[in-house]
């Protein structure tokens, strides 16, 4: 070989023949979820530890889980059964519980995963993992919650005059593409806090108004059937359609239309990739302090 | 007649330069501008590349970020009342596998910030910082989780550090005798003293081999018993081919463990060498 010329390397030619990495800099997305999935035990001891803890400190435990919603359904029911007098949906107090019930993992999932990053910074600043394990934690947690939840929901639905039968098994797809739409939710909320802190401030206001947007204590048929092109509108609508379904798989006599499953399918998907990218894209920026 | 003070030239900042920090003493900065480019030692190999390092905050002088004062500043055109603090000053250095190197320098001088650029949570304003592997860091402050007990943290921090669960059940009980926790391990660790979390964290996290580990002043909240323990444990992490950083006023625990030594005073990098020439150095400077 002829003799180079003596030039001094630059730091990134150095960098480069020994590989090292420039730090900071996020991982390809498929190599970033290959190490997300070997940390999946960790999203789900956190979330499991965080559940248990999270109850720890009141007397009774546990059984907040299932008396807090248990006690939001009885208001918002006494108070909209009132309110809307004969408008009321078919069979109210089942329809109020399943949708209540079912509403609070949608809010549950939005709320802890914007807490997820900023509420864990002594973690994201000590140790290196990929972040997105923290608002997946947040979703099992919710989840995890939502199991004893279902359990008490079916009994009061037995209690309210449901027979059971066997299309309340369709409760498990369904539960699989609410989750996966309630994760992209929670992915796309962390990021947003962890950019704008200002935005837990605003995001019960955003829960609020869909909660009561919904239909989770009103028919859309019966109350806006002077405004059709609503009414179309809730055609589109993720969370309507998977209380919906739900209620068509659980309640006697309750219809949905089939195409609800494609739409919310196409939901879940959208919201569940779209997020993870959304989520990944700033991976560089959590944890940060300047 | 003599005229009157006007307080409003006193405090209007458009009438005064930016404000560049007075050196406590003479600092000779043209040591490290100069020689800028780095050199790699071919014989060994490096794990960090420190290249031409700065590090800027932006704060309102009253002390708040700009960052989180962005809506504000949308509003106001002009940047007056803008503080710009340079934190670190051109610091370049090169770190190998198998050493052990210690960071002093006075309150201030921008160790901490420097350690945190090296790990990421804090972007360079230019330069870069390039490592074999993303560096954990290890400093005072909160408990992972707060409300769990120690047992679920080691758990938790065991698997965040890609752990299995088998493993970790076999190392808990390691892990507990060297933070000397046995009879508090059920505690939640919102109890724990700062000596007792800052000792649980140093195990949890030393029970791994590192490629590369921050240690940021987190040993001196712990007992002198528990850091001749924790220092013998960086040792040994040396030993099997990581490397350490070691922030520490402490000046005998960085000569008892550290084989090179980074003297940084004003963001400025003063001194790169043997332990005890540098930390000597640093003493007669000091006095």
């Amino acid at each position: 070989m002829i003799n180079e010329v003596t030039r001094i390397m630059t730091a990134a030619e150095y960098a480069a023949q020994y590989g090292l990495n420039r730090v900071g800099a996020r991982p390809d997305l498929v190599s970033y979820l290959k190490h997300a999935w070997a940390r999946r035990d960790f999203a789900f001891e956190l979330a499991r530890s965080k559940l248990q803890a999270s109850n720890q400190r009141n007397r009774l435990g546990m059984l907040w889980v299932v008396i807090q919603p248990t006690m939001n359904a009885l208001m918002y029911g006494f108070i909209f059964g009132i309110l809307q007098g004969g408008n009321k949906p078919l069979d109210f107090p089942a329809h109020v519980v399943i949708g209540v019930f079912l509403f609070e993992f949608f809010a549950g999932s939005a709320n802890s995963g914007a807490k997820s990053i900023t509420g864990n910074a002594a973690l994201v600043q000590s140790l290196a993992f990929p972040r997105i394990t923290l608002p997946i934690a947040a979703v099992i947690q919710q989840f995890l919650t939502l199991v004893p939840m279902l359990g008490v929901m079916f009994i009061y639905c037995m209690i309210l005059g449901t027979t059971p039968k066997w299309s309340w098994l369709m409760v498990v797809p369904l539960l699989v593409l609410f989750t996966m739409f309630n994760t992209g939710i929670a992915l796309v909320c962390a990021r947003l806090t962890v950019h704008v802190r200002d935005f837990t401030q605003i995001l019960p206001l955003i829960t609020r108004i869909l909660f009561f947007t919904s239909g989770v204590l009103f028919s859309v048929d019966r109350i806006l059937t002077a405004f059709p092109a609503l009414v179309r509108l809730f055609d589109f609508h993720p969370i309507y359609q998977a209380l919906q379904i739900a209620r068509g798989s659980i309640m006697n006599g309750v219809e949905y239309p089939s195409f609800y499953w494609v739409v919310l399918s196409v939901w879940a998907v959208a919201a569940l990739v779209g997020g993870t990218i959304y989520f990944w894209a700033a991976e560089e920026r959590y944890g940060r302090v300047d | 007649m003599v005229e009157l003070t006007n307080f409003d030239d006193l405090i209007n900042p458009r009438l005064h330069g930016k404000f560049e920090p007075k050196p406590v003493y003479d600092v000779e900065t043209q040591t490290s501008t100069e020689t800028a480019s780095i050199e790699i030692d071919a014989a060994r190999k490096p794990v960090v590349i420190v290249d031409n390092l700065h590090v800027k905050y932006q704060v309102y002088s009253s002390g708040k970020s700009v960052g989180a004062a962005g809506a504000k500043r949308l509003l106001q055109s002009s940047t007056r009342g803008i503080r710009e603090v340079h934190a670190v000053k051109g610091v370049s250095f090169v770190a190998y596998e198998n050493e052990s190197i210690g960071v002093i320098g006075s309150n201030g001088s921008g160790k901490s910030t420097l350690m945190r650029t090296i790990t990421g949570l804090t972007s360079p304003a230019e330069g870069s910082v390039y490592a074999s592997s993303r560096p954990n860091m290890l400093g005072v402050g909160a408990a992972l989780i707060p409300d769990l007990s120690g047992d679920k943290n080691i758990m938790l921090g065991g698997l965040a550090l890609g752990y299995n669960r088998q493993e970790i059940n076999e190392m808990r009980e390691d892990i507990t005798k060297f933070a000397e926790l046995e009879e508090f391990i059920d505690l939640p660790m919102r109890t724990y003293s700062s000596g007792m979390s800052a000792r649980l964290k140093f195990a949890i996290a030393a029970s791994k081999q590192h490629d590369i580990l921050i240690v940021d002043e987190a040993l001196a909240v712990g007992d002198a018993r528990f850091r001749k323990r924790s220092e013998a444990k960086i040792r040994e992490i040396r030993e099997n081919a990581g490397t350490i950083f070691l922030v520490s006023h402490s000046m005998g625990s960085i000569l008892d463990t550290c084989n090179r030594v980074i003297w940084i005073e004003k963001g400025v990098l003063m001194m790169d060498g043997d332990a005890k020439k540098v930390v000597n150095a640093y003493k007669a400077k000091k006095k």
